[in-house]
């Protein structure tokens, strides 16, 4: 029983990370209608800029974790502004290869400059105490059930940083101006600029925001698993980019759900069936939904006009 | 017995009832008129008797086959046809292909005899390409044959469409607002095509428009359609002159 | 006999097969004649391999008009079945070129058996969201291979799932070792072969194209709705244009797989996919010319840049980024439309349609 909950807590704290991923996916489709797939590789570039922060020069971990957003959210609007902007009304296959284009810029980039050996991504999210006797116990995580079932605290922080984003994010989308911005932007770009929205603000705040939350999302990765190199990004942000897909692309409570799911079923399907086949089955998975679902668990049902 | 024979059909969408309770009788080879105000359900009922939609209630019988709720494709081997509110062409095919995937189902031949370019593809395609181009002659469209349906003008991209829903040897011809945006003499020469086309292949004509003059100088029976329900139907004469009709749709004189 | 195609496409088509033999015969007498490097030569049955894989997707992407992120699931099929037979044919033929056969028609067969596993659940979904599954089916195979395990006795072939319980008797092997892959390949590709699969591949594709089936297979992509509304059975030639697809990709596996010392199931991930559909979307979608070309050049390409050594991944991405941009970015296109203008009133040249 224990072990069942250690894995679903694990789960939902893996679908934390994948949900605040997906999120900027689901964003950034619903109103630029692009796969952007090079947020995978934001999420990697966040989490070198944190690495570099704390262990390099010795910042403290916040500044780390903020200066890791704020690279991430300059890098996502300057790729808005150069690479997808001029193809807004473009077929999107184009805008979908040049995002692929420079996901490889981005991986390749971070090759040169930071080489592909693994960096240990410092563990953080942890509490150190003072002992009497003049040491430190560095303290990870809390004990449950007299030592049988302990929660780190990366999982825990991980989990209640997804619920408060969702949270945030919700209000954003639906109490402020801006919030409304977008989502108007995504319904129909022409009669929000009619309604006097600027729609090139809007859309680089919403890549800001993404981005932004990728950088998030690499910190709170690398804290749960602290290999990094440059393609650390890239298949988190696929079964991100399925995460979102699944829950209903566009919708922002559809990315909670879809990249929830998704860490408790890829952690179950670990923990229970096997390891090595953990990825084909979340993937399975997937397809059962969509094919019951074709829009996906929270997905709208647009009819087609005919 | 009718062509068609449409009982107590009906459609809700959610909580809206968006058509009720039509009766629809149509006789083989008659020009039919279904009209009413925007929003009243006509396209909705287009797309119930062809398969978009799938009616909720009622039945749906053609020349004594019940299609009630079969698939788009089914339909049309059955004998309907048509044509959309909004031009769907095939826009990177040519002129003739459009017409020649009119008649996919009217000369065939195997897929492998196509890949392995086998002598009956040679005198299927040549088949194909006189009965295509007999259907583009009546809509006067055979010089644009190897044109991109997308570079042509808006009327002849209707009567494109109506070509191709021919091709398709239909019972039924349903044709949704086809002369929207043409002016009167396209509008006058549409009209004769529509006769020629009834008269030369046998086939009901049901359609739906907006322009009185065509409707009064074409259709033989009207049902006019007013929130989903029939609100009146009748000879051209009878529907113009019912009041009801002229309170809801076609205004006094 | 009157010509059934409008000279366009003819003229289009021609050009396409006279620029595939001119480019075998150049590169076969630079080959003969010694002036390729070692590294050009081992990259000419690649090549082939994936204007196969290019050409494959077009066909779904550009001609059937749905986007697949899988398609390195069915190059994978191709390889690995065509590698275990192949090698399980090692001892028994010797004629490297009837194993190589045999190696692409079990390849083209299992991959279409696949496709068609595929793409009756797949293609019943639209746009994006069949993308992403052909996403996850592409995973799931890579998955699949990469814990499969093949030997062969005097028995014949044994196979395990996950683990390795296959019990070899005497004089027996393995072929196929889950994520080692196939090690020890026999090569039995050659740039010939390559050469006539490209050659029956446009055959299939162009004949496909133009003719009954190829029309309700684009007028499926054109419009959907007006197709079904014409009689045309959806699931039918989707399926059809997927299946072929599948086919030939499986061959341009098989015959990638018989040009390798060994081959492992991680290669063809999610990465190579998207390799292929960066040949065809830049080739222009429906231009199987441009896919062969866009397939050639970017495969060679990497090698071109080994020179700029650590850069040469880094400029890939940039050259792609830049073409896309110059390709297909509405101001980017007027600009070229204008440029075209001009230069045709300077030079006062007509062109005639054909």
């Amino acid at each position: 029983m224990l072990t069942f909950l250690n894995h679903l807590i694990n789960g939902i704290s893996l679908g934390s990370v994948y949900a605040i991923i997906a999120l900027g996916y689901t964003m950034v489709y619903g109103i630029a209608k692009m796969l952007n797939f090079a947020h995978g590789d934001i999420i990697m570039v966040g989490a070198y800029i944190c690495f570099f922060a704390v262990s390099t020069f010795g910042l403290p971990p916040i500044v780390g974790v903020l200066l890791a957003m704020v690279v991430c959210t300059v890098l996502g609007m300057v790729i808005e502004r150069l690479a997808y902007k001029p193809l807004r009304s473009a077929p999107s296959l184009a805008v979908l290869i040049t995002a692929i284009g420079v996901s490889y810029f981005l991986q390749n980039a971070a090759q040169l400059l930071w080489t592909s050996n693994p960096k240990i991504f410092p563990s953080f999210l942890v509490v150190t105490q003072q002992n009497a006797d003049g040491t430190q116990t560095v303290k990870s995580g809390i004990q449950f059930a007299g030592g049988q079932l302990s929660v780190s605290y990366a999982t825990l922080i991980t989990i209640a940083v997804c619920v408060v984003i969702m949270l945030v994010l919700t209000w954003f989308t639906e109490h402020t101006k801006m919030g409304q911005a977008i989502q108007a932007c995504s319904e129909d770009k022409g009669a929000a600029q009619l309604m006097g929205i600027n729609v090139n603000t809007t859309i680089s705040l919403t890549f800001a925001i993404g981005s932004a939350l990728a950088a998030i999302a690499g910190v709170l990765l690398c804290s749960a698993y602290p290999t990094l190199v440059p393609t650390t990004g890239s298949m988190p942000g696929i079964k991100a980019f399925t995460a979102a897909v699944f829950g209903g692309i566009g919708s922002i409570p559809g990315a909670l759900l879809g990249g929830i799911l998704l860490g408790v079923i890829e952690i179950f399907a670990k923990a229970y069936i096997s390891t090595q086949l953990s990825d084909a089955i979340v993937f399975a998975v997937l397809i059962v939904v969509l094919l019951v679902r074709p829009t996906g668990l929270l997905g709208k049902q647009i009819r087609e006009k005919v | 017995m009718a062509l068609l024979e449409v009982s107590n059909l009906g459609i809700a969408f959610g909580g809206l009832q968006a058509v009720s309770q039509l009766d629809l009788k149509i006789e083989k080879g008659q020009l039919y008129g279904l009209i009413g105000p925007n929003g009243a359900g006509k396209t909705t009922v287009f797309n119930m008797l062809t398969g978009v939609y799938k009616p909720t209630e009622g039945d749906i019988i053609l020349d004594g086959k019940n299609i009630t709720g079969l698939p788009p494709a089914t339909i049309n081997q059955a004998g309907i046809a048509r044509t959309f509110q909004n031009i769907r062409l095939f826009n990177d095919l040519t002129v003739l292909d459009n017409v020649k995937v009119g008649l996919h189902n009217q000369v065939r031949y195997p897929m492998w005899t196509g890949v392995l370019r086998l002598p009956s593809f040679y005198t299927k395609e040549r088949e194909m390409n006189k009965q295509a181009m007999k259907l583009l002659k009546i809509f006067d469209l055979d010089k644009e044959a190897k044109l991109k349906a997308s570079s042509l003008p808006y009327g002849k991209q209707r009567k494109l469409e109506i070509a191709r829903a021919l091709a398709t040897n239909p019972k039924l011809l349903l044709l949704d607002e086809p002369a929207a945006g043409m002016n009167p003499n396209e509008t006058a020469e549409l009209m004769n095509t529509i006769k020629f086309v009834r008269d030369t292949f046998g086939i009901a004509v049901l359609l739906i428009e907006h322009d009185m003059n065509f409707v009064m100088g074409i259709c033989e029976y009207i049902t006019v359609l007013n929130y989903g329900r029939e609100l009146a139907q009748g000879t051209g004469d009878a529907v113009r002159n019912n009041p009801k009709v002229i309170a809801a749709y076609l205004g006094g004189d | 006999m009157r010509s059934l195609r409008t000279n366009k496409t003819l003229r289009t088509n021609v050009i396409t097969y006279a620029v595939v033999v001119a480019a075998f015969v150049l590169f076969q007498c630079l080959g003969s004649a010694g002036v390729l490097s070692s590294t050009m030569k081992g990259q000419l049955v690649p090549i082939c391999a994936y204007v196969l894989m290019a050409l494959s997707l077009n066909l779904t992407v550009g001609i059937l008009g749905e986007l697949s992120l899988g398609h390195a699931g069915f190059m994978s099929v191709g390889a690995f079945a065509g590698a275990v037979t192949a090698s399980a044919m090692q001892d028994s033929v010797q004629s490297s070129a009837l194993r190589l056969t045999v190696a692409v028609l079990v390849g083209a067969v299992l991959a279409a058996i696949v496709g068609v596993l595929i793409g009756i659940p797949v293609l019943r979904l639209n746009g994006d969201y069949l993308a992403i599954v052909t996403l996850a089916f592409g995973e799931i195979i890579k998955s699949i291979v990469n814990n499969l395990y093949i030997g062969m006795d005097a028995n014949g072939l044994h196979a395990s799932f996950l683990n390795n319980t296959i019990v070899l008797g005497e004089g027996g092997r393995m072929i196929l070792s889950g994520p080692m892959g196939v090690p020890g390949i026999k090569k039995t590709a050659t740039f010939a072969a390559g050469f006539i699969l490209i050659l029956i591949a446009l055959f299939v594709i162009f004949n496909l194209v133009n003719s009954r089936a190829g029309r309700a297979i684009m007028a499926l992509r054109d419009n959907r709705i007006a197709a079904e509304s014409v009689g045309i059975n959806v699931t039918k030639y989707k399926l059809m244009a997927f299946v072929i697809s599948a086919a030939i990709a499986g061959a341009g596996g098989a015959l990638y797989g018989q040009a390798q010392n060994a081959i492992i199931a991680t290669k063809f991930d999610f990465n190579t996919s998207i390799l292929i559909l960066v040949f065809v979307v830049l080739g222009g979608m429906g231009n199987m010319l441009g896919s062969i070309l866009a397939a050639a050049l970017l495969t060679v390409l990497p090698e071109l840049l080994r020179s700029l050594n650590d850069y040469r991944m880094l400029i890939y991405a940039i050259v792609l980024i830049l073409m896309m941009l110059f390709n297909s970015a509405p101001a980017m296109v007027q600009w070229r439309e204008q440029m075209t203008e001009k230069l045709r009133k300077t030079f006062g040249k007509e062109k005639k349609e054909g």
